[in-house]
């Protein structure tokens, strides 16, 4: 019987975050080269590269009735090729399988900065906008081209119903992604004379996306927005940080030499996320997921702190569920 | 706090602050009290009605700070009663919801767009934050950037336009841009070419266009030449020379004269000669009002 919902990626912290809301309501299997450790107990792991033949085999058993790929790797340390390898090679490998063993959903994430922050941007992003983010940051090309061979893919196999979640920035207490990473530093540098608009998401609302988008039917790209957006100086005043304003003529060359000496973990180009919008759309989603962040901006930006309370959100299927009464 | 893609206008906003603490925040209490010291009493009222949606941290999904707006306001009320002493003429005739006011552009610096900005603040029917289309030009400026931000002003993509001309808003745009903005005084009441965009979205949005003549802006920094070379050097749009080196305005006074709202109907997907017959109308229409706005002005500085 098909009733298993395969997720890539499982192993970090997103996915296991999606994996504990999920399993509640789900047969849920796991894909991912690293253990996945304390994981529920009626959850079903593999721990195979997605780039291996042998990941093949966990299609072919024809269990699987959705996939949901988180499987993209994100280490600015590590070469291009690799990353290319990985991402690429692995989502076009385990979307062909989905294709292949009729899997009849896939749900693939990809976030907004494949639209890249730039001045001249909308202030509202709609998923129509041109996906610009590796003009000056050529470090994510491969995560446009995941999202970019995912929309093909969407059109080359109509009968898998196929969605693209875009999320804003993920925050929450167990994510170390770098805008996380960027509100846990305590003197964290900002550009002088800005202050952009700023979207995050706390990552079980994230999840919520994820397993909303497992609805029936549905099928399209998806820009997934939290509870708003702030200037960028108000998440830090939050979060009692003390802010060191850097000329941003001067703040790039010194980053470039400090990152490349390993003094600081965060790439030259995500300084372009401290000076310019990278803000989108959410009422598409809103519209057709019937996706609304379950947690407050104040209890988002928190999250990094790890204090954040745990709160009872819906389940995955309920959400879908409630989606589904309000159309 | 509800997530709102588009704004609505429900929040009414009278927000007491606390007491600001640091240099700053105490530099923004004495230019909220300065607004209010200019405006007085009616001032007070008239602030306490704007309204715009916000956030639990004083923004709406724009950016807009009407607690900064407020304070940052009081340069310019003070340039609009004091400088400028600026006399508006027909201000009743802009209606209530969305509205562009499309206006001439002039005197190097924008500050037709600020006086225009304070008076719909200051003196229409309901007060309210207009919305500027920003150059592009301007998110790359820093400190510049944010202050626009902050008081509601709006990169000029036709998206950011029509999703803030759907929530209702009023938007002041001006066709010439930098065209009108930088150009000689020898052209000076001489409207430059006008852009389409504003009537497409017009169009599109079913949104009233109000005329508007700004006298005395254009004599303020009388340019002399525009130094293209300076300017493609340094990135700047226009490099104007005037005869004080820096375009610092002159204690011209200004005139705003708001025409009766134009309403056009049509495809807003027309080819652009259909759509430059009804800009040629509105152009028209603002050169007209010009013209009698220059019989009619006592002097320049009076």
């Amino acid at each position: 019987m098909r009733d298993v919902v395969l997720v890539t990626g499982i192993s970090g912290n997103l996915g296991r975050a999606l994996a504990r809301q999920l399993h509640r309501t789900e047969r849920v299997a796991g894909l991912d080269r690293r253990p996945f450790e304390g994981r529920p107990k009626d959850l079903s792991m593999h721990q195979l590269d997605i780039r291996k033949r042998k990941v093949e085999d966990v299609f072919r058993k024809g269990e699987i009735k959705a996939l949901i790929h988180l499987g993209i790797m994100h280490d600015p340390r590590l070469p291009q090729t690799e990353h290319h390898s990985f991402n690429v090679l692995g989502t076009k490998a385990v979307l062909e399988y989905a294709a292949k063993y009729g899997v009849s959903k896939v749900v693939v994430l990809s976030s907004t900065n494949v639209y890249g922050p730039r001045p001249d941007n909308d202030n509202f992003l709609t998923e129509d906008a041109p996906l610009l983010g590796s003009q000056n940051f050529p470090e994510i090309r491969d995560l446009i081209e995941i999202d970019m061979y995912a929309q093909q893919y969407m059109w080359k196999h109509p009968e898998v119903e196929t969605v693209i979640v875009r999320p804003v920035h993920i925050v929450g207490p167990t994510v170390k992604n770098a805008s996380a990473n960027y509100l846990r530093v305590k003197r964290p540098w900002v550009m002088a004379g800005f202050d952009p608009m700023v979207q995050l998401i706390h990552e079980e609302d994230a999840c919520r996306a994820l397993a909303m988008a497992l609805k029936p039917g549905l099928r399209g790209v998806y820009n997934v927005v939290g509870p708003g957006e702030v200037p960028l100086s108000a998440v830090l005043r939050e979060l009692g940080r003390q802010p060191v304003p850097v000329p941003h003529l001067l703040a790039r060359p010194l980053l470039d030499k400090l990152f490349q000496y390993r003094l600081a973990g965060f790439p030259p180009p995500e300084l372009d996320h401290l000076q310019y919008l990278c803000t989108v759309d959410g009422s598409r989603a809103e519209r057709d997921l019937g996706f609304r962040p379950a947690y407050t901006m104040r209890e988002t930006i928190r999250s990094v702190l790890g204090e954040a309370p745990p709160r009872v959100v819906r389940s995955a299927t309920e959400g879908a569920a409630a989606a589904g009464t309000i159309d | 706090m509800e997530r709102a893609p588009e704004p609505s206008r429900t929040t009414a906003l009278v927000r007491r602050e606390p007491e600001r603490r640091g240099l700053l925040g105490r530099l923004r209490s004495a230019m909220e009290k300065w607004t209010l010291q200019l405006g007085g009493r009616e001032m007070e009222e008239r602030l306490a009605r704007l309204v715009a949606p916000q956030n639990e941290y004083g923004v709406d999904p724009f950016g807009l700070d009407l607690e900064f707006t407020k304070a940052a306001v009081a340069p310019a009320l003070w340039l609009y009663k004091n400088w400028f002493r600026v006399q508006t003429h027909g201000i009743e005739r802009v209606p209530a919801g969305k509205v562009l006011l499309v206006a001439n552009h002039s005197g190097q610096l924008p500050l037709d767009a600020a006086m225009i900005g304070v008076s719909m603040i200051a003196e229409a029917e309901p007060p309210r934050v207009c919305r500027a289309m920003v150059e592009k030009w301007a998110p790359t400026l820093p400190f510049v950037a944010p202050f626009f931000a902050r008081i509601g002003q709006v990169v000029g993509t036709p998206e950011n336009c029509r999703r803030l001309l759907m929530g209702g808003e009023t938007i002041m745009v001006f066709p010439e841009g930098t065209r009108g903005l930088n150009k000689t005084f020898d052209k000076r009441y001489q409207l430059q070419d006008f852009g389409i965009g504003f009537m497409r979205l017009a169009l599109e949005t079913r949104t009233p266009i109000v005329p508007v003549a700004v006298i005395g802006a254009e004599e303020q920094a009388p340019a002399l030449l525009d130094f293209k070379a300076g300017a493609r050097a340094l990135g700047f749009p226009a490099l104007p020379i005037t005869p004080t080196l820096l375009p610092l305005p002159l204690p011209v006074k200004y005139h705003l004269h708001f025409g009766e709202p134009m309403r056009f109907v049509g495809n807003p997907d027309d080819e652009d000669s259909e759509l430059e017959r009804r800009v040629r109308e509105v152009k028209m229409q603002i050169q007209t009002m010009m013209d009698r706005g220059l019989v009619e002005r006592g002097g320049l500085f009076f």
